[in-house]
């Protein structure tokens, strides 16, 4: 056993160390939280106290649930999110394995061209984009926001699966060839399990600047059935007076669908399931 | 009849030319054993029969059909990987009935081979376990039984006994051996190991640089080595090789002579310098030096030797090879 792993002072300032970062970025969430259970006047005389007797109030969650249709927006902020997710992870893979698995001409080419992506941010093609919608009708719908987000997420996870994908063993893939297995099979019963962990870690990369984006969901999709949740907090934040009850509370709530998506991925991120199909 | 023929196969990855020529024929039964530096191409050799490669040029005939553009799964060939290359997800029977379920058999036939299968390599009692659950030598039996189910024409084995520790390497070389006299199929055998070369093969196939260096019988080669390479591949510890002007004699020839073949004799053509002694109880085995050369002799039984020693070796002339200057065998 190494030495410095079980001496617990080295022990003691790691784990100082990590909970220190955690309370730093826990800290802004959890003001968020405490702030939307009291009431305005509350916020502004002492926003960090806790919510007490006298302060506590419900109004900014009841503001939210009577304001619109917020129960629509979640759902719209869901189905793009887990949609793009889909698209991005299936499309990046199969991407992934054409690159990492087949020989052929401009292999190389292709792999620099998808990965381009990741330099270039997307929202550089706005206008083009916005154009495009247009021409196919498809603005104010959620396939706008889903196409753009899928887009947007593909170079990240077409690099980040090939170079995991390189990693399956050769073997494996041609025992599955020996045994008459089709590509696809060998795709989708041999491969994508062992890059679990990795397809995980595209999911939470991308997840995040889906769900939160509003952007896209302002020029794209602005119109009340399809809009997003960040998009519809929009509507207590005015020029002159914002409801701040009201904003709290939508973000608070905001953060749990995302969170419990974190936790479903980051299971997977921990777990590998390589061990024994080869040495 | 031929199990196996390959006619002028060749093969290239770009520019880089891997396999050049080779014609090799295994006959139905045979245990062949292809054998050779690592980067020789026997591997890509065995993925070329396979069909996990396409050969460049030439053709490739198992049994009566030439089978060029015929996918792996339909040549009627099993392989055995150096890495095992079970499903992680699927149990030892499913690993051992998977190809026959995608050959779509009839259920009781499936039952009846993988049963067979998993008797003849004691792994009955491991039927439901995962691969993360077995050893390394149950997962390679595991392997060979996901061949055996296939009935296949032909046998292929990618250096199956690297991954093993020695031990268990003797015990799974001998159960090959076993298989092979049970099944009676033919099989083709990859590795750089020559003594598993030696023990298991009925037809050896030596490769070096993509060609196929000599082809024969384990005691043919040994015997009978076309040129110095083959003479100093097989044999363990390897064939010394020196310079005729050690000895004495003329002519600008190398002289090998096999470990076993010298012996201490105070007339001897060959003197050295001990380096170094191996006793290993029933043999010793010297290492010395003539000048540049490096000696190894090969005693039997116990010797008194220290390093630093001069000894002198003699040999039979009739056990000596004579090879020119390009390798080959002069006779």
């Amino acid at each position: 056993m190494n030495k410095a792993r079980t001496n617990p002072l080295n022990t003691a300032a790691m784990h100082g160390a990590l909970i220190l970062y955690t309370l730093i970025a826990l800290f802004p969430v959890f003001v968020i939280l405490i702030n939307s259970f009291k009431t305005r006047k509350a916020i502004f005389r002492e926003p960090l106290a806790m919510p007490d007797a006298d302060s506590f109030s419900l109004i900014g969650y009841q503001t939210v649930m009577k304001q619109g249709d917020f129960f629509l927006y979640f759902q719209n902020s869901m189905i793009v999110t887990v949609a793009s997710l889909f698209f991005v992870l299936l499309f990046g893979a199969m991407a992934a394995f054409a690159l990492s698995e087949y020989r052929f001409k401009g292999n190389m080419l292709m792999g620099l061209y998808l990965a381009l992506g990741i330099m270039i941010p997307i929202r550089i093609g706005t206008v083009a984009i916005l154009e495009m919608m247009v021409a196919t009708g498809l603005v104010n719908s959620l396939w706008a926001l889903i196409l753009v987000y899928t887009a947007q997420g593909l170079p990240l996870a077409v690099f980040i699966l090939s170079e995991f994908m390189r990693q399956v063993s050769d073997d494996l893939k041609n025992a599955g060839r020996i045994d008459g297995l089709s590509e696809y099979t060998i795709f989708f019963k041999l491969v994508l399990p062992l890059v679990r962990p990795a397809m995980a870690t595209v999911a939470v990369f991308n997840m995040i600047p889906i769900w939160n984006d509003l952007w896209f969901p302002l020029i794209l999709a602005p119109s009340e059935e399809v809009k997003t949740l960040t998009l519809g907090s929009q509507v207590f934040i005015g020029q002159f007076v914002t409801d701040w009850n009201a904003v709290l509370s939508a973000l608070s709530m905001a953060i749990l669908p995302v969170l419990a998506l974190y936790v479903i991925f980051s299971r997977q991120l921990i777990r590998g399931i390589t061990s024994g199909a080869v040495k | 009849m031929t199990a196996l023929t390959l006619t002028n196969v060749n093969k290239s990855f770009g520019k880089i030319h891997v396999l050049k020529d080779i014609n090799i024929q295994i006959e139905e039964g045979e245990f062949a054993v292809f054998v050779g530096p690592s980067g020789c191409g026997k591997s890509t050799l065995l993925r070329v029969i396979a069909g996990l490669e396409d050969a460049s040029s030439g053709e490739i005939q198992i049994g009566e059909d030439v089978v060029n553009l015929t996918p792996p799964s339909k040549r009627g060939i099993a392989m055995v990987f150096q890495s095992y290359a079970l499903y992680p997800h699927l149990n030892v029977r499913k690993n051992m009935s998977l190809a026959l379920k995608q050959e779509k058999q009839p259920k009781d036939v499936i039952e009846q081979r993988v049963a067979e299968a998993s008797r003849m390599l004691d792994l009955e009692d491991y039927l439901d376990r995962y691969p993360s659950e077995l050893s390394g030598g149950q997962r390679q039996r595991v392997a060979i039984g996901r061949a055996i189910v296939r009935h296949p024409k032909i046998f292929l084995f990618d250096e199956p006994l690297s991954n093993l520790d020695a031990a268990l390497r003797m015990n799974t070389r001998i159960e090959i051996a076993g298989l092979h006299s049970q099944l009676a199929a033919s099989m083709i055998y990859v590795t750089h190991d020559q003594t598993e070369a030696m023990t298991l093969a009925d037809k050896i196939v030596v490769l070096r640089d993509g060609r196929v260096e000599q082809v024969g019988s384990p005691m043919e080669l040994y015997n009978n080595p076309a040129n110095q390479f083959v003479a100093g591949f097989l044999g363990s510890p390897a064939m010394n090789f020196f310079p005729a002007g050690v000895v004495g004699e003329g002519g600008n020839l190398t002289i090998g002579v096999r470990p076993e073949d010298l012996r201490l004799a105070d007339d001897g053509a060959l003197s050295v310098t001990v380096n170094h002694v191996e006793k290993l109880g029933g043999d010793t085995n010297v290492i010395a030096h003539a000048g540049d050369q490096r000696i190894t002799a090969r005693l039997f039984g116990q010797h008194d030797i220290a390093a630093g020693q001069q000894l002198q070796f003699g040999y039979d002339s009739a056990r000596a090879y004579r090879f020119d200057d390009a390798g080959h065998r002069v006779r």
